[in-house]
């Protein structure tokens, strides 16, 4: 089980430097679980309270896993999994 | 320094004008590594709020996919703020995950004035945010971006 994570520039220093990798886990929960135990420290910048973090985009498969279940969300072998953080802002 | 094209630059003034008092955002892209903004790319601001901007998360998704897909990031990301300076809020330092970016701040707060005339003057600044670090940085508008190496 095999899952490709895109990385995105400002979490790269958890990955050394790796635009993407391999991680595995039949949840989203388990497949950043995963990742947690190869790059230390990671978790923590996708999850807060049990739930994914208000400005940071997951996609598996083009889809925004708000849609699909959050990080109960299925994974299975070959999909592709895209972490972005939102660009936002403002002068609130 | 941010070299930005005279073009480009009155794309997001425009930009910002035509959305005031909401908020306006978008990026230029540009080949990676190349600190050349090319390619104007206007967002629609999702949250469609006069403090406040985020990008629609399935456009975000699918301009960084183009991005990818042509070797491109994101050498400027632009918002504007309606009512206060172009510096960069709490908000705005907290949430740039683009260490690479030019982030441009334009303010349309003096544009208004004058019930709704467009001629007042619209500030236009740039800068570095880096792990929370804001670093101003000077703009230099040029007629045309000098041919790449």
């Amino acid at each position: 089980m095999a899952i490709e994570v895109r990385i995105p520039t400002i979490l790269r220093t958890y990955t050394g430097g790796e635009k993407a990798v391999t991680a595995e886990g039949a949840s989203l929960t388990a497949l950043i679980d995963d990742l947690e135990t190869n790059h230390p420290g990671i978790k923590d910048r996708l999850v807060e309270n049990g739930d994914l973090r208000r400005f940071v985009n997951v996609y598996v498969n083009d889809e925004d896993v708000r849609f699909i279940g959050g990080l109960d969300a299925e994974l299975s072998d070959g999909d592709q999994v895209v972490v972005l953080p939102a660009v936002a802002g403002g002068a609130r | 320094m941010l070299t930005i094209a005279r073009a480009t630059y009155d794309a997001i003034v425009a930009h910002a004008l035509r959305d005031h008092p909401d908020e306006a955002c978008g990026v230029v892209a540009g080949p990676e590594g190349s600190d050349r903004p090319e390619r104007f790319v206007e967002m629609v601001n999702a949250a469609g709020s006069p403090t406040f901007y985020e990008f629609d998360s399935t456009d975000l998704f699918q301009l960084y996919k183009e991005m990818d897909a042509n070797g491109e990031e994101p050498v400027v990301v632009y918002h504007s703020h309606t009512a206060t300076e172009a510096y960069p809020s709490r908000t705005d330092i907290g949430l740039a995950s683009e260490p690479n970016a030019h982030y441009v701040l334009v303010s349309t707060r003096d544009s208004f004035t004058d019930g709704g005339n467009n001629d007042g003057p619209v500030e236009f600044r740039s800068y570095r945010i880096v792990d929370g670090e804001v670093t101003e940085e000077e703009v230099t508008v040029v007629d045309e971006l000098p041919p790449s190496n």
